[in-house]
């Protein structure tokens, strides 16, 4: 019996059997969103089924912040990602953050990365995107 | 009752904006009320409904203020609406006036900001020696903020600008510090401001970076502030002196938005969409158009927010932004000057009054009355203001023809 040690950063991430994330779908409109819902904000539906996110995209904007609030790493890439037509918060892991690494409309695809780990032993993973 | 639709400003205040540590937020908001209220020639007796906002004092802000400028019984709403709350306020009070429930409204914003940090951003990190536990609505074992992307505000706007150069091409760091450049110049004939010194280039450029590509004199200056504005219906105005109508300043249109969905809005705010059917619903009501402005004053919260707003409030074609900047339009001396106050860079941005501010430089513009820096023969302008996430208010103002 094995006994869980990683678990995701936020509900909508998925680690297994290949790390990706997943969407409430409205079906009534097929507007997707990655929090806990009520009901479409789109066509106010209150049916949603769950669905994949393409793992990889392209860069549709992004920001190097270099001042953030207490107990954030700083500098960071901030950015949101096109996933074949579905829009994604994330940060931009492994590539050096400045304006020569990291450019509007770059390639990338999901990664992971630990957060930290709890007194049980537990690894937080959280997901980013880093260059394709 | 039936009263005349139109609406006017007839009384309007701005106090200095900057630092003021022997005031507090009740200091200053009676100074706006007060201000506003000698500007109109009416007293609290006249005001039949107040609406006030501050989002970062200890609530009730309407009543602390009636405590000290006068308790008449009437009306009083507090608003909250992110950097729209002053706009919020006043719209506020002209519902009331053009409901024709009162003949004045009188509508109040303050905030004391001076010192405040980085504002949008939060949320503690995980204590140690705890197991992780789950909260929110995206169901994280910790904060979001900087693990998946930014929530604070200077990267929140430099996405946006970035996302329109993607859009549209032509963006570079080096030109939205000349925007910032163009307002830190322009703030040089507003003893109001917060700064009035002129950056050259080559130091906005080289000031710490904030969240690229907004450097730190690219970001609206956190100070204290306050403006109030006192509004009455065309019948009433009429009945009053001469000067008074002369200085009145019509309110042509007065709009309120929220964002309508669209994909992404709820990844990255799209402070577009809502700004742009602001606009698009203002000129209608105003029966003007973008071409007919003699001036803009829009909410420059980072010196990428500006360039997009071109855009949004169609002084220029779709996607024409940097053109329109490149063509030196939005300088004070060129085709349609665009924050001559300084904007929100330098005039600085406490944020409730933010909203009526911007109401009171188009004023002074259009009654003749902006002194050093006055726009020569301005007779319509456009004041622009948006709260994440979201709210956007655009009101047009217009001279007065009356008594003339």
């Amino acid at each position: 019996m094995s006994t869980v040690t990683r678990i995701p950063f936020v509900d909508y991430l998925v680690l297994e059997p290949e790390p990706h994330l997943i969407a409430y779908e409205c079906t009534g409109c097929g507007a997707r969103y990655f929090d806990r819902r009520n009901a479409c904000a789109g066509c106010f539906g209150t049916e949603f089924t769950t669905a994949d996110v393409p793992t990889e995209g392209e860069v549709r904007a992004f920001t190097i912040v270099t001042f953030a609030a207490p107990g954030v790493d700083v500098p960071f890439v901030a950015a949101v990602v096109d996933c074949g037509g579905t829009s994604v918060r994330g940060n931009i892991i492994n590539c050096p953050p400045d304006p020569e690494h990291v450019s509007l409309g770059m390639r990338v695809r999901l990664a992971t990365t630990v957060v930290g780990t709890d007194s049980a032993g537990v690894e937080a993973i959280n997901y980013g995107f880093e260059p394709a | 009752m039936s009263r005349s639709d139109d609406i006017w400003i007839l009384g309007i205040h701005m106090t200095k904006f900057g630092k003021h540590p022997d005031l507090d937020v009740v200091d200053l908001g009676a100074q706006a009320i007060l201000g506003a209220l000698a500007d109109a020639g009416v007293t609290m007796r006249e005001i039949g409904v107040l609406a006030a906002g501050n989002l970062f004092g200890s609530g009730s802000i309407a009543q602390q203020l009636q405590k000290q400028v006068g308790q008449t019984g009437i009306p009083a709403y507090n608003v909250s609406n992110a950097c729209a709350t002053g706009a919020t306020a006043l719209r506020t009070a002209i519902m009331a006036v053009k409901a024709g429930e009162v003949d004045y409204g009188l509508a109040v914003g303050v905030e004391k900001l001076a010192g405040a940090g980085l504002l949008g951003a939060g949320g503690r990190a995980k204590s140690d020696g705890e197991e992780w536990t789950r909260s929110g609505r995206f169901g994280a074992v910790a904060p979001v903020d900087g693990r998946i992307g930014t929530e604070a505000m200077p990267g929140v706007f430099a996405q946006i600008g970035m996302e329109y150069g993607h859009r549209y091409g032509g963006t570079s760091f080096e030109l939205f510090a000349r925007i910032s450049e163009k307002n830190h110049g322009h703030s040089t004939l507003n003893p109001l401001a917060a700064y009035t010194k002129a950056m050259p280039l080559e130091q906005i450029m080289n000031d710490v970076m904030i969240a690229y590509p907004n450097t730190r004199p690219m970001c609206s200056a956190n100070c204290d502030g306050a403006a109030a504005a006192v509004v009455v219906n065309g019948e009433t105005l009429r009945t009053l002196s001469l000067e008074q109508q002369r200085r009145a300043v019509k309110v042509s249109a007065s709009v309120l938005t929220s964002d309508p969905w669209q994909e992404s809005c709820q990844i990255l705010p799209d402070v577009n969409t809502l700004t742009r059917n602001a606009a698009r619903q203002a000129y209608e009501q105003a029966g003007v158009g973008p071409q007919d402005l003699d001036l803009v004053e829009l909410h420059d919260c980072f010196a990428t927010a500006e360039l997009v707003h071109y855009d949004n409030l169609m002084l220029c074609d779709e996607g024409g932004a940097v053109d329109f900047f490149e063509s030196g339009a939005p300088f004070r001396d060129g085709r349609l000057p665009v924050n001559v106050s300084g904007g929100l860079q330098s005039k600085g941005h406490p944020i409730s009054a933010t909203g009526i501010a911007n109401i009171w430089e188009v004023c002074q513009h259009v009654r003749g009355e902006g002194g050093d820096r006055q726009i020569e023969g301005a007779k319509i302008g456009l004041a622009h203001v948006i709260g994440l996430a979201s709210a956007c208010g655009v009101h047009i103002l217009e001279r007065s023809s009356l008594a003339a």
